[in-house]
């Protein structure tokens, strides 16, 4: 095992032990999709630990800019895999610190009810105008739905029809206003918890799209902040994994 | 540059201009009327039109969604129309356009109109010009500065927007990619240098623009102080 996820696992184990470190803060950026979920699980960290976050959520792409231009962010946690990995190879992130702390969920959405049939049959039918997707260039969520478009052979008809929205908060913004009747957005967008779904969607089988990997990873700025990776190790604990396929994320742990 | 991008030029060349005529002709009355008006609701239509630059764009772009969307009034009328709905088109783009670079188009006329002697406009009525007369003849020629001024920041302005047509555009391609949102999306995607080749073209546009509007604002407003 890598000295330095030995260290974070030996510091998570600490302060599960109630040996208080003094109480640190953690700069983190956080992709948008996973700042709710991550919200609940600072609740549990900072019941555990003592440590606090100081929490961004945008982009991940945004933050890689921001990142290589010096950002004070200590945690980064994205997205998608390929930012994580890009930052250790220029050199930004920690070796050996990325992991995957969710697994993505597609879902084809409409905002109206009983629109969406369960077998996604609806996107071969013609009933609709517009399918909002994420930008597929840069959200791995728009070029999973392209991969499932292209898997049920309808790249040609549904071209014309695709509007496309820079994020996938976006794409879900022109369905819930019915600008779009359909769209391809997260899970964890449509079924949070206490709240009742709104419309009918699909959950697309995950043998249709290349799977979204979720990685985290330990940025430079926090490489010697022992909260930052008691943070890293509390996201593979067994609460954190919980929190995070309540919102609608597969996982590994 | 690739043929996506030259077409992104294209529409946006194609959309400042149509915003930029469009403007002229419904600004002119609004400022005109802002101008010459001692009606109370004055100060509230002249709010109303610098609205566009207090909303943020996007935040305007989300209402403007809402509101052309199946369940907005704007979006219930079009379709009652036969025109469709406006979100994801050309002509969403316009309208939505027209409405954000509003106030860069009305307040130059309005400080023009405002700026011409009341008795000017007597001494013409006097010599029996009739008020259309009045406006072509007096008032034109005078506020030619202020036109200037508007159209170009009008045509600059929809050049530069971005929030705006990022929310109702949706991003198709020879629809409503525009340049700045085709800069945005290959900054996002990393591509850096087709990112830099657009905005250099961008810079150097406004550039060129905004040197003309000053060269020919110097002339213009010359020749405006001689007649007066």
């Amino acid at each position: 095992m890598n000295s330095l996820l030995l260290r974070a696992a030996l510091c998570a184990a600490c302060s599960l032990a109630s040996f208080h470190a003094p109480a640190a803060e953690v700069q983190v950026a956080v992709a948008a999709n996973f700042a709710v979920p991550l919200q609940k699980i600072a609740e549990g960290f900072t019941a555990a630990t003592g440590h606090t976050l100081k929490v961004s959520a945008g982009a991940t792409g945004k933050f890689y800019s921001q990142i290589i231009a010096g950002a004070p962010f200590e945690v980064l946690i994205a997205a998608d895999d390929e930012t994580p990995k890009k930052l250790i190879t220029e050199g930004h992130a920690v070796a050996g610190s990325r992991f995957t702390y969710a697994i993505g969920r597609l879902v084809l959405w409409s905002a109206q009810r009983g629109f969406v049939d369960d077998q996604g049959a609806v996107l071969a039918s013609g009933r609709f105008a517009h399918l909002a997707i994420a930008n597929p260039k840069v959200a791995p969520y728009g070029a999973a739905g392209l991969q499932v478009i292209k898997a049920r052979s309808l790249s040609d008809a549904l071209k014309p029809k695709l509007v496309t929205g820079q994020s996938i908060a976006q794409a879900f913004q022109f369905v819930s206003t019915g600008n779009a009747e359909l769209g391809f957005v997260a899970l964890s967008q449509v079924a949070v918890p206490g709240k009742p779904a709104v419309g009918s969607y699909w959950l697309v089988p995950q043998e249709l799209y290349g799977e979204i990997r979720q990685d985290a990873v330990l940025l430079k700025p926090g490489a010697d902040n022992p909260a930052a990776m008691a943070l890293l190790a509390y996201l593979k604990s067994p609460a954190a994994q919980e929190v995070t396929r309540a919102f609608g994320y597969g996982s590994y742990m | 540059m690739t043929p996506e991008d030259w077409s992104a030029v294209r529409l946006t060349a194609q959309l400042a201009t149509l915003t930029t005529l469009l403007l002229l002709l419904i600004g002119t009355p609004i400022a005109w009327w802002l101008a010459r008006t001692r009606s109370r609701s004055r100060p509230l239509v002249a709010s109303l039109v610098a609205m566009p630059i207090v909303l943020p764009p996007t935040v305007m772009g989300f209402y403007l969604l809402l509101l052309m969307g199946p369940q907005g009034p704007i979006g219930q009328l079009t379709e009652a129309l036969g025109l469709g709905r406006l979100p994801f088109t050309f002509a969403g783009l316009v309208v939505a356009s027209v409405l954000y670079s509003m106030p860069f188009v009305v307040q130059p006329l309005q400080q023009a109109f405002e700026a011409i002697p009341e008795r000017m406009l007597e001494a013409a009525a006097t010599l029996r010009a009739g008020p259309w007369d009045r406006f072509f003849s007096v008032v034109l020629p005078l506020a030619r500065p202020g036109f200037l001024t508007a159209s170009v920041l009008g045509f600059a302005h929809t050049v530069g927007e971005f929030g705006v047509v990022l929310m109702i555009g949706g991003n198709i391609p020879n629809v409503s990619r525009v340049l700045s949102v085709a800069i945005y999306g290959h900054v996002e995607a990393l591509e850096f240098d087709a990112a830099h080749r657009l905005a250099a073209g961008m810079v150097v546009f406004a550039m060129v623009v905004l040197v003309a509007l000053y060269v020919l604002g110097q002339r213009t407003g010359r020749a405006a102080e001689r007649v007066r």
